[in-house]
């Protein structure tokens, strides 16, 4: 697979590794009353999307950026890359 | 029902009349308008297994196997076909030598040529470090009655010249081995299953795939399918690869994650290896099929997928993994490759457990360990159909291990699904 990196072109997806899918930046609140079951969620459990799926892939072998890559999980068809950040910020969250 | 049995006499008759004697290997059955005490949903190997096990041991016989394509179209006819024991903890050691026993039985069992073939496994030593680990499982593996030995390197180089022994990077210092290991004919499986089952009354509905379960005040009763809806006593999902699309439809998520797992073949070669050799510093097993080809297998993918297919990047680290332990593979062409969706759970451990919704039950999370497991696996999870206890080789197998902390992490690698 290739991935369009937003600041450096066309790259292999080698160069990246995979951590899972963007629910993983939505970290609970470790003072929240319902913290145990929160952390268990977000730990464990797993929508495990078939389709259009946004993933947090980092760029370990260039310049170690975390990107969002939107990819169909049954296609392996890649629609769209950004920074991590700017998802993030998009989302809602400060950073 | 075909009540035709395999043996050698029969083969011979049949040779000599005109082999008109044969009957289809399994009855092709539609849903029943009563419906069923348990519908089993994926006719895959342990979905047959069950099965054959619910009407064998527990005498519930009102059974359907509800199949989306053909049975054994999925994982069943897609793995490396080894069997083997060799694990560490004890909420997986115990279940996997009750499959390993069910394997030597089978074939009598279910009169049906599976070719079972114990040749034996050896895992690959390569670190002071690692034969430590090693020598420890394979204690667990006595505990249990697996059996395990110790081999030096002199063993290693005079059975098996070809391994490169001296390799400076990972040099093979010695080897864990499980002598009843070995390999077995994968769709033999499913079909000997399949036959057992439907002699016994069981119904294998192909072509018929289940669009969504009918659930009222938190109970199963049955599930839509592509045939219409069918009654149920009980849900039993089995569907490995496909758990968290089916069991979506019941609103449950998993702690699971679908990757891509690819397998290999060479062209036909004489006879070179007469077991399974993994490498120990890197992921790499492999055997010599019947037909001469070296089958082998590596890493999954690493990213969700849901697609049957691999990458390239895998295969070249799958290959480079042979070189280094048998550089006689170069020279081999590699004729095929293909790929299974796995169920990757968070500990790398299965799950066959009931559900929040009563009488929906669930079987999967195999990652890519499914296939040696798949006698065991229908074996259990019948007893736990029936009888409604865990069966106590299974009883660690349970959806809400990771909320109690009991994870059962073979690797101890932790919730990364990808890196078990």
């Amino acid at each position: 697979m290739i991935i369009n990196h937003p600041l450096l072109g066309p790259r292999d997806s080698e160069e990246f590794v995979y951590l899972g899918s963007t629910d993983l930046i939505n970290r609970p609140d470790w003072e929240s009353g319902t913290a145990a079951e929160d952390f268990h969620q977000y730990q464990y459990i797993r929508e495990n999307v078939a389709g259009d799926n946004p993933e947090l892939w980092y760029h370990e072998q260039g310049d170690q950026s975390w990107l969002v890559v939107t990819r169909n999980t049954l296609t392996h068809e890649i629609k769209s890359v950004e920074l991590a950040a700017d998802y993030a910020r998009r989302m809602g969250r400060s950073k | 029902m075909s009540k035709v049995r395999y043996s050698a006499f029969k083969v011979l008759k049949e040779a000599l009349s005109g082999h008109k004697g044969w009957e289809p290997v399994w009855r092709d059955a539609e849903p029943k308008t009563e419906g069923y005490d348990v519908i089993i949903v994926g006719g895959g190997g342990h979905g047959l297994a069950t099965a054959y096990y619910l009407a064998k041991n527990h005498g519930i016989t009102n059974v359907a196997v509800l199949e989306r394509g053909w049975i054994g179209s999925g994982n069943v006819g897609r793995n490396t076909t080894i069997i083997r024991s060799n694990y560490l903890l004890p909420g997986n050691e115990p279940f996997y030598e009750l499959s390993m026993q069910l394997w030597e039985n089978l074939e009598q069992d279910i009169n049906y040529n599976a070719m079972v073939s114990q040749r034996g496994i050896m895992n690959l030593i390569h670190s002071d470090a690692q034969r430590d680990a090693f020598v420890r499982r394979a204690n667990s593996m006595l505990f249990a009655d697996a059996g395990a030995e110790y081999l030096n390197q002199d063993d290693i180089k005079d059975r098996y010249p070809f391994l490169d022994v001296k390799n400076a990077r990972f040099p093979i210092k010695g080897a864990l081995s499980q002598p009843r290991g070995g390999t077995v004919r994968h769709d033999a499986v499913a079909w000997g299953y399949a036959r057992a089952a439907s002699n016994l009354g069981v119904d294998i509905i192909q072509n018929c795939e289940v669009k969504g379960f009918n659930i009222d005040n938190g109970v199963c009763s049955g599930v839509k399918t592509t045939k219409g809806d069918i009654k149920a006593g009980r849900v039993a999902v089995c569907v490995a690869g496909s758990s968290g699309r089916v069991m979506a439809q019941a609103g449950i998520k998993l702690p699971i994650e679908s990757h891509v797992l690819q397998a290999f073949v060479t062209e036909g070669l004489k006879p070179v290896m007469d077991n399974v050799i993994t490498f120990g510093a890197g992921h790499f097993y492999c055997s010599q099929s019947d037909k001469g080809g070296l089958v082998f297998g590596g890493d999954i993918d690493a990213y969700n997928t849901y697609a049957q297919r691999g990458n390239l990047p895998v295969v070249e680290d799958v290959c480079s993994g042979g070189m280094a332990i048998m550089p006689m593979i170069g020279r081999a062409r590699l004729l095929r490759s293909w790929g299974g969706i796995m169920d990757m759970s968070m500990d790398g451990s299965p799950f066959i457990d009931k559900t929040e919704i009563n009488e929906l039950y669930f079987n999967g999370g195999w990652c890519y360990g499914g296939f040696k497991a798949t006698p065991a696996s229908g074996y259990c999870y019948a007893h736990l159909l029936a009888t409604g206890e865990y069966h106590e080789v299974a009883s660690a197998f349970r959806l809400d291990r990771f909320r109690r902390g009991a994870m059962i992490d073979e690797k101890g690698v932790g919730p990364q699904p990808n890196l078990h």
